[in-house]
C-alpha cells in the first residue's frame, strides 16, 4: 500500500505499459522522449517556482507582502513575468561577437540540465546511476564558467567584462573548498555513486554520524555553494549598484531568462548536493532503534524527503541573502584563499584521522 | 539509463533554449535603430574600446587555481579507498597536503593572493 503512489511504482508502471504494448527499441525511444519532456517541464515549473519563492522569501524577510495580485496569493506572478519577457525583443549589440552571443544561453542551459543526471529524486527515481557521481557534478558544474566568461567576453561592454572576471575567479576559487568538502564526505561514504552515498546514510545521516568534521564540511559547503551560485552576500558579479547586471547586462528577453533560470536551478542543484551528501537524500529521519518513529517516517514518501531538505536549504540560502551585507572582491578572494581553503585541508585530514581509526558509527 | 542519458539531456536544453528564443522571435517585432545596438553604459556613448585591460589579479588566481584543481583530482580516487588502506594513506595524504601547502605558502609570500 505504500509504494503504490511512489515515483518509482510509476517509473515501473509506464516500463512495463511501454514494453507490452510497444516492442522493446520503440519502448526504449519513448522512454527518452518521456524523460526529455519530464526534464524539461521540471525545469519551467522549478524555475517559475523558485523565483517566486525567491519573492515571498524576501518579502516575508522585509515584513512586507510580495507579489499579490497576479492569480490567488500571486502565483501566477513569475508566470506572467516569463509571458513578459517572451514578448521581448531579443537584442544583439552591434559590437557583439554575435557566435558566442548566442551560444551563451545555450551552453549555459545544457550545463544546467546535464548535472540532472546523477541526482536520485526518490527511491530508485534517478536518471543515470553514474559510479562516479559526485565528481561528475562537479565537473560539468565548472562547464557553466565558460558559459559565463563567454557571455562577458562576446557582449563587448565593460560591465559584461567586468562581471565575468568577477564571476570566473570567484567559482573558480570557491569550487576548491567545495570540492574539499565533498571529498570529505565521501572518505565516510567509500563510494562516489550516489545511490551509495544515500544508501550509506540509512542508520543516520552524516551530519550526525560523520562527528564535528561533518558539520564543518557542511558549513564549508554552504558557503562556497553560495559563492558559486552568485548569490548574495557573494553577488560581486551582478552587484547592481556597480556593475548594473554583471556578465548578462546586454542579454534581453528570452536570453535573459535563460540565464535567470540557470542560475536558480544551479542553487537546485548545489542544495540538492547538499541534501544528498550531508543529510541522506531521500533517506527518512530515523531515530536508533525507536521503531514506532522510524515507521512513521517510513510512511513519508521517499520524494518528499528529498524535496523538503533541498527547500530547506534553499530558503537558508535566500536568508542569507537578507542577513549578510555584500563584500567587496579582495575580502571574498581572501575569505576563500585564506581562511576556507586551509581550514577545509585541515578538516580533510582530520576527517582522516577519523575515518582511519574507525571511531564514526 | 547509461551515456544516452547525456545525450538525451544535452538535446532536451537545445531544444528547451532554442524553442524559448525560437518563440519569443515570433510573437515580437525588431526594428533597428543604431542606438539600440550601443553597449549598455548609462545612456552615454561608450569611450574607448569596452575590451579594455582588467586586473592581473585574475590571472594569477587562475594559476594558484590550477595548483589545487589538479590536487583534488588526484584527492577523489584517495578518498574512496582511504578506509581500506588505512594508516598508510594518512601518512601519504599528510605529506601531499603539507608540500602543497608549502607551495601555497610560497604563492602568498610572493603577493599573488593579494588584491593591489
Amino acid at each position: 500500500m505504500l509504494n503504490t503512489i511512489s515515483f518509482e511504482a510509476i517509473k515501473t508502471a509506464v516500463q512495463q505499459w511501454l514494453n507490452m504494448h510497444w516492442g522493446p527499441h520503440l519502448a526504449f525511444i519513448a522512454e527518452c522522449i518521456l524523460i526529455g519532456l519530464l526534464v524539461i517541464v521540471f525545469f519551467a515549473v522549478l524555475g517559475l517556482l523558485l523565483v517566486f519563492m525567491e519573492r515571498k522569501v524576501s518579502a516575508v524577510m522585509q515584513i512586507r507582502l510580495g507579489p499579490n495580485r497576479v492569480g490567488p496569493k500571486g502565483w501566477l506572478q513569475t508566470s506572467a513575468d516569463t509571458l513578459k519577457l517572451m514578448l521581448k525583443e531579443g537584442l544583439t549589440p552591434d559590437g557583439a561577437d554575435k557566435f558566442l552571443f548566442n551560444l551563451a544561453p545555450f551552453l549555459i542551459m545544457i550545463a544546467a540540465m546535464l548535472i540532472m543526471v546523477p541526482i536520485a529524486f526518490a527511491r530508485n527515481f534517478q536518471i543515470w546511476d553514474i559510479n562516479i557521481g559526485v565528481l561528475y557534478i562537479s565537473s560539468i558544474a565548472s562547464i557553466s564558467v565558460i558559459a559565463i566568461l563567454m557571455a562577458g567576453w562576446s557582449s563587448n561592454n565593460k560591465y559584461a567584462l567586468l562581471g565575468a572576471m568577477r564571476s570566473g575567479a570567484q567559482i573558480i576559487s570557491y569550487e576548491l573548498s567545495a570540492g574539499v568538502a565533498v571529498i570529505t564526505m565521501v572518505m565516510l561514504t567509500q563510494s562516489l555513486s550516489i545511490q551509495d552515498i544515500i544508501l550509506s546514510q540509512q542508520n543516520g545521516w552524516w551530519i550526525f554520524k560523520g562527528h564535528i568534521p561533518a558539520i564543518i564540511a557542511f558549513i564549508i559547503f554552504m558557503i562556497a555553494a553560495t559563492a558559486e551560485t552568485n548569490r548574495a552576500p557573494f553577488d560581486l558579479a551582478e552587484a547592481e549598484s556597480e556593475l548594473t547586471a554583471g556578465f548578462h547586462t546586454e542579454y534581453s528577453g528570452m536570453k535573459f531568462a535563460l540565464f535567470f533560470l540557470a542560475e536558480y536551478i544551479n542553487v537546485f542543484i548545489v542544495c540538492a548536493v547538499a541534501a544528498i551528501l550531508f543529510f541522506g537524500g531521500w533517506m527518512p529521519f530515523h531515530i536508533g532503534n525507536w521503531e514506532g518513529f522510524n515507521h512513521i517516517m517510513d510512511y513519508i514518501p521517499s520524494s518528499i524527503w528529498f524535496l523538503g531538505k533541498t527547500f530547506c536549504l534553499i530558503f537558508l540560502i535566500m536568508w542569507f541573502r537578507w542577513t549578510f551585507p555584500r563584500l567587496r572582491i579582495d575580502q571574498l578572494l581572501n575569505l576563500e584563499w585564506k581562511y576556507l581553503l586551509p581550514i577545509s585541508l585541515a578538516n580533510l585530514l582530520l576527517m582522516t584521522i577519523i575515518v582511519v581509526l574507525k571511531w564514526y558509527l | 539509463m547509461g551515456t544516452v542519458a547525456l545525450f538525451i539531456l544535452t538535446i532536451a536544453a537545445i531544444v528547451f533554449s532554442a524553442g524559448g528564443i525560437l518563440a519569443s522571435r515570433f510573437f515580437t517585432k525588431s526594428v533597428y535603430n543604431p542606438q539600440k545596438g550601443q553597449p549598455y553604459e548609462c545612456g552615454i556613448p561608450t569611450s574607448g574600446t569596452p575590451w579594455s585591460q582588467f586586473h592581473i589579479g585574475y590571472y594569477l588566481y587562475a594559476i594558484v587555481f590550477l595548483l589545487f584543481e589538479v590536487e583534488l583530482v588526484f584527492m577523489y580516487p584517495w578518498a574512496v579507498i582511504v578506509q581500506k588502506i588505512g594508516v598508510g594513506a594518512l601518512v601519504e595524504m599528510f605529506a601531499f597536503i603539507v608540500v602543497l601547502f608549502i607551495g601555497f605558502l610560497y604563492a602568498h609570500k610572493k603577493g599573488a593572493l593579494k588584491w593591489m
